[in-house]
């Protein structure tokens, strides 16, 4: 054996190892079942695979800007009323196709550069557009607003991974989907009824605490009449649920009237501060939380202004608690409302806990797959795999004779650094990466085919056999890259475009058709340069 | 061993048969596609609500859908799915039916309505969650459990559902079972408060109607960018006309593909796209395989005619070209026979592709190329020889990674 094939010999048990150990780590031990066991810990199996349910969501990322522009009409309101500037009316004309959107009416013309001077100070995310009879539009900026939305998104990714992490899903996938806009998709190993879990992500969890103006009315009509008709100025009605005064009675449905602005909202929550408790009067389950420092400065004013008077506390647009402010109160609430069970008090310390979502999340899609049907899954395709490859082996020694050693090799190798490389890059591996597998070792051997093909031409043509194999490699080797080249092409564009199971056939078959350029050309010569040089001259090459 | 050792068959001289061999297939296809079955599209892409139910006996497709019609799913499609023993059948329910305000409504409209025999105020155990199962139990602590009871009772509730799901295949059918993997006193508890209906969810897949739309135009995208890569990648190594031959070929084989998917009323799935781009990959890989030989022969034989010279390389790498298909063939059917049921679709268009794939790069890449020759020939009055295409890639000698 010369110099190079010995070099060439240990640079390729040097790579099976490095790509065994990818494969299978350090095992424990080397029996079966202890190779399998380190073969799960290193090879990552798909939700298709392993059970599982797979999620798309939408964040509604209008939610998001209406809450923005809502602040911004307020803080306008607020300047205007300073500035002593007059107007007509503030309105949001189309809040849901332009939440962006603010019309300002009434102004009048000597107030426009002071207008103007208000806006570029305080609401500089904000164009100004003048309208007739002196009106003004306000749009947020394309910039600010992407930002905005993409923001939302974010922070929903963020919210709903702290949730889901509380509910203790282990390697749960949190990630933006790009294929839409503003969509998230969330894996759950080992979840096969989303069901709660599905409720828990999609609470808003908005925790605002509000001034009561009125109530309790038996119904939105009651409350109007009791009012004249028109509601007060910036007040808002909502609706509510009671507790009676024992534990678990329901008083019905009930309406209060409470202000527009809050005392107190959801970023003024200390996050982690919920805890689940009981209700000292009725012994059933409630919920405290604890505000901020900047919460509760603005809550002990509040309280401390409205001694006697009665604070609603207001969870998703519906008021849970009403209370009456007995004494100024610093940081400290509680939730009970209407007979909740352990488990919603429980969900609902959760969710305050994890923060609120920006925006709202609508699911478009929801995908489950039991364990024993994956585990169904698998058996069938490593059959199916096996059997196809044993297949292929075995044509490959009958029809090469000697050379079929060769391509065998290789196409074992082949497999090796396919796995190892999944292994290596924590790849996923689902059920069509299993027949991407297949189908790798199909298609790779198309590779020897050509070579062997080809050194045969060349010995038919009346080559000896080293230079039919120098020859045969040479002529075939251009067209291999060509034909990787192309297939990597159609790999790449499905692993940008395909999702979950698809990206993971993506994935197989690229990896394993660069592992076959490296098993086809370089293991596959080095063995016919191997065999070549124990050979007497112008002895035949058995192919 | 060898087949086609000298293989020397006039494949040109047959191109009519190839021509209306190619015809008949596609404007089959495309009669179904048009006038027939359509394109079935799976659920990924026309959306709706697939629920997979396995019973503890076998299924009353009747009953079935009695029960479903109460609760006014009258459109739903009931379909057996594998082998009768397994007791499985496929519920679908139509995109209009699937509303993307409460998406899972007819998940949960399907369970409770083959609930027939609930009682009030129990749930169904064998269509429980471990989440909700761990909540029962620490709820009712039938173990006394001190203060580790949540992770306690999540192992308990975890080992109860997998008996059900791994041991069980998904359907318990009474109490006493579980007392194979659980206290008695955890048994019991069950028993109150849950009861056994006589089936299993195993999987379920809901698509709604705006997924299923940014899907079906990805998937498009998909098969053009896949298109447009080989156009150029081929036009950049060859010539213009050898990508263009490719394309040809490869739409004529997608095109043949998506009509047996129509013919047959199979349904086009998310993976059965996979198994399309990956079958533009192979047939591609086909036609460069022979493109490269005629390339090499067209320098090598100046003097012969063209439809000589891709007679001639067809030819030669015939025994390649058969090899290839037949091994590739047969690791792709290993996976249609015993790849079970998900990948069915799959593979039946990879059984299909691959066999249209590699007669097409014979029967209809090569003949373009002389088709092509003729017409620009008949154009300028004089035989024109076509383009060998770019010298660089020719040079193939001394090129292998090896180092000699």
């Amino acid at each position: 054996m010369n110099k190079t094939l010995g070099w060439k010999l240990g640079l390729v048990v040097a790579l099976l190892l490095v790509f065994l150990f990818g494969i299978f780590g350090l095992p424990k031990d080397f029996s079966g079942t202890g190779l399998l066991a380190s073969l799960q810990e290193h090879i990552h199996l798909g939700l298709d695979l392993k059970g599982g349910t797979h999620l798309i969501l939408q964040v509604q990322v209008n939610d998001a800007v209406n809450g923005d522009s809502d602040r911004g009409v307020e803080r306008l309101k607020e300047d205007l009323r300073t500035h002593k500037i007059n107007y007509t009316e503030i309105t949001k004309p189309d809040p849901a196709n332009h939440p962006d959107q603010i019309v300002l009416k009434g102004v009048p013309p000597e107030s426009t550069s002071d207008l103007r001077s208000i806006v570029s100070e305080r609401l500089p995310e904000y164009n100004l557009n003048s309208g007739a009879d002196n009106s003004w539009t306000f749009s947020m900026k394309p910039q600010a607003l992407a930002e905005l939305k993409n923001r939302a998104v974010a922070l929903a990714i963020e919210t709903i991974r702290n949730r889901i992490d509380q509910l203790g899903v282990s390697e749960p996938v949190i990630q933006e989907h790009g294929l839409g806009q503003y969509q998230i998709l969330v894996q759950l190993p080992g979840v096969d009824d989303p069901g709660r879990v599905k409720e828990i992500m999609q609470s808003t969890a908005m925790l605002e605490i509000k001034q009561v103006l009125g109530g309790p009315y038996s119904s939105e009509q009651d409350a109007l009449q009791q009012h004249g008709g028109v509601l007060p100025p910036d007040s808002l009605l909502l609706r509510g649920r009671s507790a009676g005064s024992q534990a678990g009675e329901d008083a019905g449905e009930q309406y209060y009237l409470v202000t527009r602005s809050s005392a107190v909202a959801g970023a003024d929550l200390r996050s982690g501060g919920a805890t689940v408790g009981r209700d000292s009067n009725t012994n059933s389950p409630d919920v405290g939380f604890v505000l901020t420092n900047e919460g509760g400065r603005k809550f002990a004013a509040f309280t401390g202004s409205h001694v006697g008077e009665k604070l609603a506390v207001v969870l998703d647009n519906r008021v849970r608690e009403v209370a009456t402010i007995n004494e100024q109160i610093h940081d400290q609430g509680r939730i009970s409302g209407g007979g909740m069970t352990e488990q919603a008090a429980k969900d609902l310390a959760l969710v305050l806990n994890s923060g609120a979502l920006p925006a709202g999340i609508k699911y478009l899609e929801e995908r489950t797959v039991g364990p024993s049907l994956g585990s169904d899954s698998i058996h069938s395709g490593v059959r199916a795999a096996i059997i196809g490859m044993l297949a292929v082996l075995v044509f490959m020694l009958v029809y090469y004779r000697g050379a079929g050693i060769n391509a065998d090799l290789a196409l074992v190798l082949n497999l090796v650094i396919l796995l190892g490389f999944m292994g290596y890059f924590g790849a996923t591996l689902t059920l069509p990466g299993i027949a991407g597998v297949i189908l790798t070792v199909g298609m790779g051997v198309d590779s020897n085919v050509l070579i062997f093909e080809r050194i045969r031409e060349e010995l038919r043509n009346g080559k000896t056999p080293p230079s039919a194999v120098e020859q045969g490699f040479a002529h075939a080797w251009i067209t291999i890259v060509d034909t990787h080249v192309t297939t990597i092409v159609s790999a790449a564009i499905l692993f940008l475009f395909g999702t979950g199971p698809v990206k993971g056939f993506a994935v197989t078959l690229t990896f394993g058709l660069l592992a076959n350029l490296f098993t086809a050309v370089f293991v596959s010569r080095m063995i016919f340069d191997w065999i070549l040089s124990r050979k007497q001259r112008g002895q035949a090459l058995s192919i | 061993m060898e087949f086609f050792r000298d293989a020397n068959i006039d494949f040109l001289g047959k191109k009519w048969y190839f021509l209306a061999f190619s015809l008949v297939f596609s404007v089959a296809g495309l009669f179904s596609m048009l006038f027939w079955h359509g394109v079935p599209l799976g659920v990924d892409f026309r959306g709706g609500t697939l629920v997979y139910v396995k019973f503890s006996h076998p299924p009353d497709d009747n009953a079935i859908r009695a029960a479903l019609g109460k609760v006014g799913l009258t459109q739903a499609k009931i379909q057996r799915l594998g082998v009768a023993a397994n007791n499985e059948v496929l519920i679908d329910l139509d995109v209009r039916e699937t509303s993307e305000k409460a998406l899972d409504q007819g998940k949960v409209q399907i369970i409770n309505a083959l609930e027939t025999n609930a009682p009030a105020g129990k749930l169904d155990l064998n269509n429980t969650s471990s989440l909700t199962l761990a909540n029962y139990l620490l709820e009712k602590d039938p173990l006394r459990a001190g203060s580790d009871a949540s992770q306690r009772y999540a192992a308990v509730a975890k080992a109860i559902v997998d008996y059900r799901d791994k041991t069980k295949g998904g359907v318990l059918s009474s109490f006493v079972e579980l007392k194979a993997v659980a206290d008695p006193a955890v048994v019991a508890a069950l028993a109150d408060g849950f009861f056994l209906s006589d089936f299993g969810v195993y999987q379920v897949e809901i698509v709604g109607p705006q997924v299923g739309q940014q899907l079906q135009s990805q998937a498009r995208w998909a098969v053009v960018y896949s298109l447009a890569g080989m156009l150029i990648y081929l036009g950049f190594r060859f010539e213009w006309i050898y990508g263009v031959a490719a394309v040809i070929t490869v739409f004529h084989d997608t095109l043949i593909t998506v009509g047996a998917f129509s013919l047959a009323n199979k349904e086009i799935s998310l993976t059965v796209i996979a198994a399309i781009l990956t079958l533009i990959g192979y047939s591609n890989n086909d036609t460069i395989v022979i493109f490269d030989r005629i390339r090499e022969n067209l320098k090598m034989m100046r003097r012969e005619k063209l439809s000589e010279i891709v007679n001639r390389s067809i030819n030669q790498t015939l025994s390649r070209t058969i090899l290839t298909a037949g091994l590739t063939f047969l690791t792709v059917l290993a996976l249609y026979v015993f790849g079970g049921e998900v990948l069915h679709g799959f593979s039946f268009a990879l059984v299909i592709g691959i066999l249209i794939g590699t007669y097409s790069s014979i029967a209809i890449a090569a003949p373009i190329l002389v088709a092509y020759q003729d017409w620009r020939g008949g154009q300028r009055g004089a035989s024109v020889p076509l383009p060998a295409g770019k010298g660089k890639a020719a040079a193939g000698k001394g090129r292998v990674a090896s180092g000699q």
